[in-house]
């Protein structure tokens, strides 16, 4: 049975290669957190792959050994006894019990709500995009959709609920994720530690387009933050370039506002995104596009094809500048 | 021996008398030729289609992950469409659950658990046969869908509301339907293999000397008997909200679309160990053999496995940790989860200590056992790592959980099973697989697998989600994702290679020695290649491995100096055996070759598959047929009078060939069928219990329940039919004829009215099930039981007929015996519907 021996050498520097390729760093990564609870659980999963490997490789040499030792090895029965009771048993009930008394004790933190105060997000889980309210103490609330800013430093609850079909918030870099399921509301705080911009996606199977609902996630300065929230509180602006103008009143003419809202405008219809400052966003459509006339005029024309099964109809009827001047509308909602 | 056990035959029996024996048991056991072969019903057969057609399914399986390797291999690729990817994806890991694992253990086991048990055949041969087509049936009816685009595409897990509200094709209906319909064949097999494992060992082989792998089918079998059935309840649930709009899993009618995930969880953990304790099972065998010596540590290993068994009925939530449960549920959960790793880390030393003491010869099967070791220790330790619930928060969902489950399933599984079919294959056609080709095999699949599967860890670490059909560039995914791909297409030509190990012709290859790897278990009796009769007379046995202990074993097995060494009558025969210390208590026969089981199983295909389509009367009209192919199959094949009471079956032992009551196998798989039965009831009571916990009022106070009067009418009756069945059991068997049918005829009559009274119950009172999930509950119990007691009055009605026909007395009454059984569970059922229906509103 030396082959095997021979053989792993070679898996385990392969994967280290690969590994040292692909790093840990990512802008979905949970192991390159930005935030505290996500920094926990990267440690707890280090010190785990460390005690795992360990006890995969006594476990592999046990087996080598055990393959090529001679009958006899172990002498009389009561020793192969104490190998099966002790290995089979006593050893894993030790390890096993350390390891529940490290992790265990980090789910109070983790599963504590925000203190009273702390910034309220509720996010809706929506077939396949995310509608994001900011709720402020005033008792007001902000409404955007798939892209997420937060203060850097300070614990934010999230209330997680879904009007369709089940689907799961989570921001590999700032924490664990937690189910958003109809008829139900559930809830996670994340605490960033970290300035940046960071990517959430959804974790739960969702029907055609799952792999398609994602959402930016940017980490600000605390001061940062709370002008963008005063920005984003603002109506939409009004468009002064002609060919926004024109921009606007296609986006009226052609039936937007039977689902879009945009503040201050006669949009007021909340069955798609809000997109009073769509402008604003790093991405579109839940974080598949980037957010430039272009890939508006691409979506506009042929969501279907960039996201199938989205509700938004194909409005590949309008001529082409008739989707510039959306467009061109829709990039000065800043 | 031990004294006091009989020894075989001092003298073999001359020549010329063993040549006739052999005829006879040649004529007997023969398997009929021509188109007629598929009639046959014998388990070396019928196991032998299960496990090469499970073993189709698996390539179409892999086939399957192909496409979504190819699909993965960059990111934005469009190779396939995302409702392509989906179907792929779902059907993927239904097949390998429900076609593959499952299937090719039960498949596998009706083949050889027979022979390791120094059987003849299983006890319900007709019964594997109609598993085996409707496993067929309704596998191809599944895979076939993809062709038409019409898969599911829900996921193998098909959480609601996704496939109860936003998935209007017939995919899903697909799913839960011939999924259903194969896993009451699952539960078909596993009724018949614990009932071989009880029943039908050789003389002598009390429960410590049980062969390991019969021990875990045992374990086995009785985990697919507690864990199917919550998922066919949960599938009754949600068909009934696709076809009927019954609000079970809809929150804006107090459904709960998590229920479902209970009942799917509470199958779908020990479905995990349904799958990979049959594999252990394999070692257990091999890993003996090969390192020469018994196994160490034999009553460990089957405490580990009943105690993984029972253990993993209770981990299901770790499948939820991230639905926003209570801390303390989860760290509950958490810590049961990681504590099933010490009985599968028993079974495991168990092996090293094996290993450790003999003198190991190499060989592929070996190799193949010994990764599956190495694979499956990886896969158990990322395992103890989800289960610590702050880690699964983050891995949860992920290609983590992937790469994790495929170690497990993998190594746990495939690997074993490949090393099982280069042990056992000479038992089937008397020729070895080729070590070089295995070892070619073994290499790519041992180098593909952790190449494929190895960077997925890191994969979903980095924070790619599963069954994602595509995904962006620059999220650092896509090396690593191509990586896979490539291992995914290495590990495919390791099998591919192996495929045609076993398909190449060899016709030039000469027939194998016989027990050619000197094992010391009863399988290894088979002649290369094997004779029909499987054992040419049933051994006493007096040891763990009487091949190694027992001197002149095999002689005298041969010679036909232990017990039946003939069929005088010309019929399959068996011996049965007291289910503790194994002694002998009945000549059992066993039916021969038939086309009712084939017919019974494709009118019950069809059942479900025109269900599919809401095309109810061909439904019905299927079901009719079924019905009464399946009453002709019992009413000609089984509690046949026998013409002589009693058999000589050799070594001085007179048998009788007819039992009735707790001898008899048909008592105990009626006995074994109900507690599946009860426990999918069970599970309809915990939805409506589940409901309860999680509204505030439950019933809901406005709610008009079914009442009292008519739920208390109708359960009286039901009990008075339960007791006037009772009372026909005792009639018949002080042989009173007038007071037999009057009694029956009395249970028919109180079953029929007390049923119309149950139902009553709610229509009276209006109950609309469609209106809130309150109703939706009490109909489903409603119906559940009133469907039972119809089945019951069928049987009353069969018994009648049964006495009227002359095919049932005083002295051969199995058919009442076994009916009166049935009654008690319905008995039961009526109780606890009545008391949850009528009696629990009145105390909330």
């Amino acid at each position: 049975m030396s082959a095997p021996s021979k053989v792993w050498p070679y898996i385990i520097g392969t994967l280290l290669l690969v590994a040292g390729d692909a790093g840990c760093d990512g802008p979905q990564s949970a192991l390159a957190p930005a935030g505290r609870g996500a920094q926990d659980i990267a440690t707890l999963f280090w010190r785990m792959v460390a005690a795992g490997s360990v006890i995969w490789l006594v476990m592999v040499v046990l087996g080598i050994y055990s393959v090529r030792t001679h009958a006899d090895a172990l002498g009389d029965r009561r020793r192969v006894r104490w190998l099966i009771i002790g290995g089979g048993s006593v050893i894993p009930t030790i390890l096993l019990s350390v390891l529940l008394l490290t992790s265990l004790p980090m789910l109070p933190e983790l599963l504590a709500p925000a203190p009273p105060g702390a910034l309220r997000i509720e996010v809706r889980g929506k077939m396949w995009w995310w509608r994001v309210r900011y709720l402020t103490p005033d008792g007001e609330s902000v409404e955007l959709a798939n892209e997420i800013r937060l203060p850097v430093g300070e614990p934010v609850e999230f209330q997680l609920a879904s009007d369709d079909v089940i689907h799961a918030f989570w921001i590999p870099s700032l924490g664990g994720k937690v189910d958003m399921i109809p008829g139900r509301l559930t809830r996670l705080k994340l605490e960033p530690t970290k300035t940046g911009i960071y990517r959430g996606a959804c974790a739960e199977y969702c029907g055609m387009s799952h792999a398609l609902m994602n959402f930016d996630v940017v980490v600000m300065e605390k001061v940062e933050f709370a002008q963008w929230l005063d920005q984003q509180r603002e109506p939409a602006r009004t468009p002064s370039e002609p060919l926004a103008i024109r921009g606007q009143q296609l986006f009226i003419h052609n039936g937007c506002p039977a689902c879009h809202t945009v503040r201050g405008t006669e949009a007021t219809r909340v069955i798609g995104p809000d997109l009073t400052h769509v402008g604003s966003r790093h991405t579109l459509g839940a974080g598949i596009l980037k957010n430039e006339p272009r890939q508006f005029v691409n979506w506009i024309a042929h969501p279907d094809d960039l996201k199938p099964g989205v509700k938004m109809p194909a409005f590949d009827m309008l001529p082409e500048e008739h989707l510039q001047a959306i467009a061109a509308y829709l990039e000065t909602l800043q | 021996m031990k004294r006091g056990d009989p020894q075989p035959l001092a003298h073999a029996p001359s020549a010329e008398v063993r040549r006739e024996q052999e005829e006879r048991l040649r004529k007997a056991w023969a398997t009929p030729t021509g188109w007629r072969y598929w009639s046959e019903v014998n388990n070396t057969k019928v196991g032998l289609w299960y496990t090469v057609a499970a073993c189709c399914f698996f390539l179409f399986g892999g086939v399957l992950a192909l496409l979504m390797r190819i699909q993965l291999a960059v990111p934005d690729n469009d190779f396939l469409t995302a409702e392509q990817y989906n179907q792929v994806f779902t059907l993927h890991g239904s097949v390998m659950m429900f076609l593959f694992a499952v299937p090719i253990f039960e498949g596998f086991s009706i083949l050889v658990l027979p022979q390791m048990l120094g059987a003849r055949d299983l006890p319900f041969p007709r019964l594997s046969a109609f598993g085996f087509w409707c496993f067929l049936i309704g596998g191809t009816f599944v895979c076939g869908s993809i062709f038409f685009g019409a898969a599911p595409q829900g996921g193998w897990f098909m959480y609601p509301p996704l496939t109860t509200r936003y998935q209007s094709g017939v995919g899903v209906d697909i799913w839960l339907l011939g999924l259903s319909f194969i896993e009451i064949a699952s539960i078909a097999a596993a009724v018949e293999l614990i009932v071989g494992v009880v029943k039908c060992r050789a003389p002598g082989m009390r429960i410590n000397l049980i062969p390991l792998y019969s021990w875990y089918i045992l374990v086995v079998g009785g985990m697919i008997l507690f864990a199917f059935p919550p998922l066919i309840a949960g599938d009754l649930l949600m068909e009934m909200e696709r076809a009927f709009d019954w609000p079970f899993f809809d929150p804006a009618r107090g459904g709960d679309p998590l229920l479902w995930q209970h009942l799917f969880w509470i199958f779908g953990h020990p479905e995990v160990y349904i799958v990979f304790l049959p594999s252990v099972a394999l070692m257990a065998m091999i890993v003996p053999t090969f390192a020469r010596t018994p196994m160490a540590g034999y009553s460990w290993v089957v405490l580990a496995a009943v105690g993984t068994g029972f253990l993993s009925f209770g981990l299901w939530v770790h499948h939820m940790f991230t639905t926003g449960l209570p801390g303390i549920s989860i760290g509950i959960f958490s810590a049961a989860s990681q504590a099933v790793a010490i009985p599968t880390g028993i079974q495991i030393f168990c092996f090293l200590a094996t290993l450790m003491i003999g003198r190991v010869t190499r060989s592929v099967c070996l190799l193949f056992a010994f990764a599956g070791l190495a694979t499956f220790v990886l896969g158990g330790l990322t395992g103890v790592m989800v289960a610590v619930a702050p880690f699964d928060f983050q891995a949860h969902d992920t290609y983590f959980v992937v790469g994790h489950l495929h170690y497990v399933l993998v190594g746990g599984t495939i690997f074993p099973i490949v090393a099982g079919f280069y042990y056992f294959f000479p038992l089937v056609g008397g020729k070895k697989l080729s070590e070089k080709l295995g070892r070619v095999a073994f290499w790519l699949m041992l180098v593909g697998f952790n190449v494929a599967f190895l960077p997925m860890h890191w994969t979903g670490l980095l924070g790619m989600p599963r069954r994602v059909f595509t995904y962006p560039a620059n999220l650092g995914f896509d090396t690593l994702n191509m990586i896979s791909t490539i291992g995914a297409f290495v590990l495919a030509a390791g099998f591919l290679v192996f495929v045609w190990d076993v398909v190449r012709p060899k016709k030039g290859q000469a027939i194998s020695a016989r027990n050619p790897w000197g094992g010391g278990t009863l399988e290894w009796l088979s002649e290369m290649p094997g004779e029909p009769w499987g054992v040419r007379s049933i051994p006493e046995i007096d040891s763990r491995y009487p091949l190694w202990d027992q001197p002149n074993f095999v002689r005298d097995v041969d010679e036909g100096r232990f017990y039946m060494p003939d069929a005088e009558e010309g019929m399959r025969e068996t011996l049965v055996t007291t289910s503790i210390d194994a002694r002998p208590i009945q000549c059992l026969r066993v039916p021969g070759p038939t086309f009712l089981t084939l017919y019974a199983a494709a009118f019950t295909g069809a059942v479900f598959i025109f269900s599919t389509y809401h095309w109810w009367m061909p439904a019905i009209v299927s079901g009719v047929l079924a019905l009464g192919t399946i009453i002709i199959w019992l009413w000609t094949g089984t509690a046949l009078i026998p013409e002589k009471s009693e058999k000589d079956v050799g070594l001085e032992l007179a048998l009788p060939i007819y039992t009735s009551g707790p001898d008899a196998v048909g008592w105990w798989a009626m006995f074994i069928t109900m507690l599946g039965d009860m426990t999918a009831f069970m599970s309809l009571v915990f939805g409506y219990f589940f409901y309860w916990t999680i509204h505030e009022d439950f019933p809901p106070r406005d709610a008009t329940g079914p009442g009292l009067l008519w739920p208390l009418a109708g359960g009286s009756l039901l009990l008075g039919g339960w007791l006037m069945t009772l009372l026909a059991r005792r009639c018949n068997q002080q042989d009173r004829a007038n007071a037999f049918y009057f009694a029956i005829g009395s249970a028919v009559v109180l079953s029929v009215v007390g049923s119309v009274a149950l139902i009553l119950g709610p229509w009276t009172t209006g109950l609309d099930p469609t209106s809130h999930v309150y109703p939706a509950t009490v109909w489903i119990l409603t119906g559940w039981t009133v469907f039972h007691v119809a089945l019951g009055v069928i049987m009353q009605l069969y018994c009648a007929a049964r006495r009227v026909a002359g095919r049932m007395t005083y002295r051969y009454d199995a058919d009442i015996v076994n009916v009166a059984l049935y009654w008690h569970f319905i008995a039961l059922t009526v109780f606890i519907t009545v008391a949850v229906i009528a009696g629990f509103p009145l105390v909330t």
